[in-house]
């Protein structure tokens, strides 16, 4: 994240924010991580995509990018995904001189709508989410007013009352994806519209999260080594996504043959479904592993 | 396999944007737009653009709706982008409006005002029927047009300044003086809205509203979901001399002008505090180009957040959080245009929860699936 050498002349600068408006980022990102979960009002720019298709991950990714990093882009779990090919195609005409990688484990910055990766971050990378509803407390609240009142008092009666109703209802907590999440036992997070699945990954990581939310125009965080508890109930616990089939067998990627990541339901043409890794580096990972390890057999 | 699907998303997406941009040209064999022609046979349209862009810049604003084909939305966004690319360099002083060079000026409260009516061009008295003429229209008579309207222009003297109807009433006392004026404006560029926010902020966000926007919201006061029943006490159009500080000395110098529509409404009077009279009160609207519809449904809007400023929101106009937050162009539609992203994962995750829940509610009472906590 060292300051860009040279600058290549073009009718856009480095990073495509004026250095003023970075350095803003850059505060609100370092306020962010100083009270871990708290919502950091910015203002917000906009950007050349359009509102709801990452801006708010993209100011922060921009903000923290020198020609010294190597960014990966992911929308889905893949770097082939629409949205995440445009944002890299971006990054390549704005930030010159930065890598561009698809590999996790390559990647110093990495830019998600989504997900997060399969394998665990280390210390020194970040991932960057992109975020359309910072406020988890806007489920039961739509005064912006009042849910910060709500959320200075950690006052969260109204999420549990939500949560209990739905088990009355339904059995179940339906919340499916952006599940409450507290963070170092306050501030309850929406941690962007990841599966339950990645939830646990943000608990005591080594890495560092940051959360954008451009059109709300909100920057929060969840440092290093940080507890967040997804909100459950003692005798209700938190599950994530069950991917066991009607045998009760957990279902396998069928390109790479992993039972231990998120799958994507696949519809085929003769209505057959299929699943596979939705983390494609993941996925290519395991596939290169089995060949190297066929090859190194057969060298034997 | 299907799993390909979500592969050559890279190559997919040139060939999208390669397509949009030859459907300028598979139209026919026209020759292209040029911009210039965008800014002088479109006016209005580019004036849309200029506002709800936030940024005056005409070429630009000419570009960005060739560029867009001309949708107003896209348009004004890309300004709107770039515009993030600029530093803030000044603070500009109060513009003072009376000082506008104006094209039209109209009060629908007196009938005759200090400086008189002045119609300019409007298209309110049009009958909307077509002239199929123009169909066809013919370079010799386009030229025509307008070297026949200024050959036949009267010679007049006009006066540099036309004072504003409000301040008549002011001297009157029947509307109250003017809030006074904080020091440092907010700045809706640079600071976020956190709420309550000071009027300044209000006027700015919806000074680069979309018109649409801002014009259901102010119907909806209109209709009877608000009361500010306005009289459109002064709408005028112009270019208004602009000032900036002078970057050695600081010294105001005038940097050019900019065309703008304005409107203030008076509305019925309210009870005043500490038995003061009482006295008719004011929404103000302004923005950039000409566009009366903005300005008008701006300053009932402003009318209707002070009033709910006063005594609590009553209507959806009249809750600032309300009105601020779902008037800006760029991010309703942003925000709207995602939907068409793809969402496996969150819709994976819906799957999961509605199979859960089905299963569990046919295996009811008593049977507890297996938990899979991890």
């Amino acid at each position: 994240m060292r300051a860009r050498k040279k600058r290549k002349p073009a009718s856009y600068g480095f990073g495509f924010l004026d250095e003023n408006a970075k350095k803003e980022i850059r505060r609100a990102v370092l306020k962010a991580v100083a009270i871990p979960g708290y919502q950091v009002p910015y203002a917000s720019r906009e950007m050349p995509i359009a509102r709801g298709f990452g801006t708010g991950g993209l100011q922060i990714t921009l903000s923290l990018l020198g020609d010294d990093d190597a960014v990966k882009v992911i929308d889905q779990g893949s770097d082939e995904s629409v949205n995440a090919a445009n944002l890299r195609k971006f990054f390549a005409l704005v930030c010159p001189g930065v890598t561009e990688t698809t590999r996790t484990a390559d990647a110093s910055v990495i830019q998600t709508r989504h997900r997060i990766p399969e394998r665990a971050l280390r210390a020194d990378q970040i991932l960057v989410f992109q975020v359309p509803y910072p406020d988890p407390l806007v489920l039961v609240e739509a005064n912006a007013g009042k849910r910060r009142e709500m959320h200075g008092a950690a006052n969260y009666a109204r999420l549990w009352t939500k949560l209990y109703e739905d088990m009355v209802t339904f059995d179940e907590i339906t919340i499916s994806h952006r599940y409450p999440t507290r963070i170092a036992g306050h501030y309850v997070i929406d941690p962007s519209p990841i599966p339950r699945w990645d939830v646990p990954k943000l608990d005591q990581a080594d890495c560092l999260y940051l959360f954008g939310a451009g059109r709300e125009k909100r920057i929060y965080a969840v440092p290093p080594h940080t507890t967040a508890e997804p909100l459950s109930f003692s005798d209700v616990p938190f599950r994530v996504e069950d991917f066991t089939d009607a045998k009760g067998q957990r279902r396998t990627c069928a390109r790479c043959g992993a039972t231990d990541s998120f799958l994507d339901e696949l519809l085929g043409a003769d209505g057959s479904r299929t699943w596979a890794c939705s983390d494609t580096d993941y996925c290519n990972d395991i596939l290169e592993a089995a060949r190297c390890d066929r090859s190194s057999k057969s060298a034997a | 396999m299907s799993y390909v699907a979500i592969k050559g998303g890279a190559h997919a997406i040139a060939q999208s944007n390669r397509l949009l941009d030859a459907l300028r040209a598979l139209g026919g064999d026209n020759s292209p737009i040029e911009a210039a022609t965008i800014e002088t046979q479109l006016p209005l349209l580019h004036g849309r653009v200029l506002s709800e862009g936030g940024l005056y810049h005409p070429t630009l604003a000419a570009l960005a709706l060739k560029q867009s084909l001309g949708d107003p939305l896209e348009a004004a966004f890309m300004l709107r982008a770039y515009r993030s690319t600029q530093p803030r360099l000044a603070t500009t002083p109060i513009h003072d409006t009376s000082r506008m060079r104006l094209i039209r000026r109209i009060s629908a409260a007196f009938k005759d005002i200090p400086g008189g009516q002045m119609l300019g061009p409007a298209p309110d008295y049009l009958q909307r029927l077509f002239r199929f003429d123009l169909l066809d229209e013919d370079q010799p008579t386009f030229k025509a047009l307008a070297r026949d309207w200024l050959d036949n222009l009267a010679e007049e003297e006009l006066p540099s300044t036309f004072p504003k109807v409000v301040e008549a009433l002011r001297a009157e006392g029947l509307l109250a003086e003017a809030d006074p004026i904080d020091d440092e404006p907010f700045d809706i560029t640079r600071a976020p809205l956190v709420f309550p926010v000071p009027r300044s902020a209000a006027l700015a966000t919806m000074a680069r509203g979309e018109t649409g926007g801002l014009l259901a919201l102010a119907y909806s006061n209109m209709r009877g979901y608000g009361d500010v029943h306005p009289t459109v006490g002064e709408l005028r159009v112009g270019y208004l001399p602009i000032t900036l500080p002078h970057p050695v000395t600081g010294e105001p110098i005038e940097a050019g002008e900019v065309l703008i529509t304005e409107c203030e409404i008076v509305a019925m009077y309210e009870e005043a505090d500490g038995g003061a009279k009482p006295t008719f009160t004011l929404g103000y609207g302004a923005c950039f180009g000409h566009n009366e519809v903005k300005a008008i449904a701006m300053a009932i809007l402003d009318r209707s957040m002070q009033a709910g400023r006063t005594h609590g929101p009553k209507n959806p106009s009249e809750d600032a959080e309300f009105v601020l937050l779902h008037v800006d162009g760029i991010e309703s539609m942003g925000f709207c245009t995602h939907y068409k992203m793809p969402h496996y994962i969150t819709f994976q995750s819906d799957l999961d929860r509605l199979r859960t829940t089905q299963a569990k509610q046919v295996a009811r009472p008593g049977k507890k699936d297996q938990t899979n906590a991890r």
